[in-house]
């Protein structure tokens, strides 16, 4: 017999009356814990894609939209633009780089991006098998992708036309095979759940004829290699006349450019350069801050019910607490009889309280986890984007020490009625 | 006056002495101690601990006091009163005379110096009531303690050494 036995012991008693209390303080804490989770992780993911990204060159439409598409790939982009009408931002002084994205195809949902290698060296990809893609068709493939599909080295695939169909979309199949010849090591950027391709295989994926060899090779001169670097100093910063100069892919089409900028200056001039063309330079910093402030406001909205949610669980945990000290005040009053102190029995109530909060904090916990799993699975179907369900935040831990000294305030009235009972009255009046 | 005998209560007037120790001018705490060491109470409706088994409703005054919590003890004089099988029930399993049984002994496991009964045969039908007198006599003899009982029942008359009619 110990005090947490007995306090264990005496709350399985009356499991029901404490049962609602508990059930409340669960749910409370596990949505607070499931918000803080996805606060952490989204926070995480918008940081580790943007990572450096301060611009978006695309076609007009939504900023957010072309953020959210291009960046994240969570959402349909907003059009295609020219690279010829694209040049006079790429190749401007103030951009250190551009990274050409041309996509519409699918592999069993997977988006099918065609890019150059600056992409995958801006997010620091490792390869875990087989080279970066070097000619038409070839694929290199995320980690997330190479699971879900179990595609290997060497393997061939077929696209399909659009960013959502799957593979026994027959009518919208592209009929040129494409054949893995690298996968990249897990990095937790959005590049794990995309397959990489030269971006000329996406023209000629959605030309009528083929481009010729010479076409192709001329455009990896343009677009595949790095954006001109300028040093620093007043004098570097003019590029070479070659850049701006018209290429064969002038009238290729592109779905947008990661921008990222030299200098500050970049978002006061570069959208003037732009102002009476069908395309558009949105700002991660902003978009994302506005998407942020809008997640947040829902974010908080629930939060204030999961506080209210907690609020009322420590109210009915001190109800039940105190109803049951009327119903057990005899039995409190024969342990003082036995020898017990008055902390003794003050301790017990604080302990039953103690223990009740812990349950809560335990199925708070589990429930939190199930949420994030669900959560999980679901933004996976729609997004191949997935939470880690084993994460954990210190905000939490601040969460359960908080939920305990609750428990403690909530047991305080009926624990100092208990140190206060008179014995002998107790007693006589059973 | 039990109450008062066992420090549960303070009176008006006068003075408790045991041996040396002025009951009431012990600390609360003190006293509470000093009434888990060397008093075991009887009451008149035995009661218990509900969310606790026999065996721990018997351990509890052990665990209360700070003393080992000696299990076999506990059985042997379970055993002793007919009650061993009875050992994992919960106490509203029992009856009435069942309970009183269990009650003494929890009374008397810490062997006390002191055992004050209040009306512990009232409630009990004759066979019970001597069942109850012949423990609580055994028990304060195989304990060297004092037997103090409160009561009405007059079938304690030929037991009883002193008798004080109040």
């Amino acid at each position: 017999m110990n005090l947490i036995l007995l306090a264990w012991k005496n709350i399985r008693h009356q499991w029901l009356d404490t049962l609602l209390g508990v059930l409340l303080l669960a749910f409370g804490l596990g949505t607070i814990s499931i918000l803080i989770l996805i606060e952490k992780q989204s926070s995480e993911q918008f940081n580790r894609n943007i990572k450096d990204i301060d611009m978006v060159l695309g076609a007009k439409g939504s900023p957010l939209q072309l953020i959210l598409a291009n960046v994240y790939h969570v959402d349909a982009p907003t059009g295609n633009i020219k690279i010829r009408d694209a040049k006079q931002v790429i190749f401007n002084p103030t951009v250190a780089m551009a990274i050409p994205l041309a996509y519409g195809d699918n592999f069993q949902q997977w988006r099918i991006v065609g890019t150059d290698s600056n992409y995958a060296q801006h997010y620091e990809m490792k390869l875990r098998e087989g080279i970066a893609f070097k000619e038409e068709y070839d694929a290199t493939i995320g980690a997330d992708v190479a699971r879900a599909t179990g595609l290997k080295l060497g393997d061939t695939f077929l696209s399909t036309h659009g960013l959502d169909q799957t593979e026994n979309d027959e009518e919208h199949a592209h009929h040129h095979e494409y054949k893995v010849v690298g996968i990249f090591e897990k990095s937790g950027s959005v590049i794990d759940r995309l397959i990489l391709t030269p971006i000329e295989t996406i023209w000629h994926a959605h030309e009528d004829s083929e481009p010729a060899s010479s076409e192709i090779e001329e455009s990896n001169d343009s677009i595949n290699s790095p954006p001109p670097m300028i040093k620093k100093g007043p004098m570097m910063m003019l590029r070479p006349a070659k850049a701006m100069a018209p290429s064969p892919n002038d009238n290729k089409e592109v779905t947008a450019y990661l921008i990222k900028s030299r200098m500050a200056m970049a978002q006061m001039i570069l959208p003037n350069l732009i102002k009476e063309t069908n395309m558009q330079l949105a700002f991660t910093a902003i978009e994302v801050n506005r998407l942020s402030q809008n997640f947040g406001l829902g974010m908080d909205t629930v939060k204030a019910v999961a506080w209210v949610i907690i609020g009322l669980s420590f109210f009915s945990i001190f109800i039940s607490l105190f109803n049951s000290l009327k119903k057990r005040k005899y039995e409190l009053a024969l342990m003082r009889s036995m020898g017990a102190s008055q902390f003794k029995v003050f301790a017990l109530i604080i302990t039953e309280s103690l223990l009740l909060v812990s349950t809560g904090i335990i199925f708070s916990w589990l429930l939190s986890r199930l949420g994030l799993s669900i959560l999980s699975s679901q933004l996976n179907n729609s997004f191949h984007y997935t939470m880690n369900v084993s994460d954990f935040s210190i905000q939490e831990v601040y969460l359960m020490v908080a939920a305990l000294l609750f428990g403690v305030m909530a047991a305080l009235i009926p624990a100092i009625n208990a140190y206060k009972m008179d014995i002998s009255k107790t007693l006589a009046h059973e | 006056m039990l109450h008062i005998l066992s420090g549960l209560r303070a009176p008006t007037e006068g003075i408790v002495l045991y041996d040396n120790t002025h009951l009431y001018q012990l600390s609360s705490g003190q006293r509470d101690a000093f009434r888990g060491k060397n008093i075991g109470l009887i009451f008149q409706t035995p009661a218990f601990i509900q969310s606790l088994s026999v065996l721990e409703n018997l351990m509890t005054p052990l665990y209360l006091n700070h003393q080992p919590q000696d299990q076999h003890k506990a059985k042997h004089l379970l055993e002793k009163v007919g009650l061993y099988h009875k050992i994992h029930q919960r106490p509203f399993q029992l009856s009435i005379g069942e309970q009183q049984r269990v009650s003494i002994i929890r009374a008397v496991i810490q062997s006390p110096q002191l055992i004050f009964a209040d009306e512990p045969t009232s409630a009990l039908d004759d066979k019970n009531a001597h069942q109850v007198i012949e423990l609580l006599l055994n028990i304060s003899a195989e304990n060297n303690s004092s037997l103090l009982v409160v009561t009405h029942d007059h079938r304690w008359s030929p037991f009883i050494s002193k008798t004080i009619r109040l």
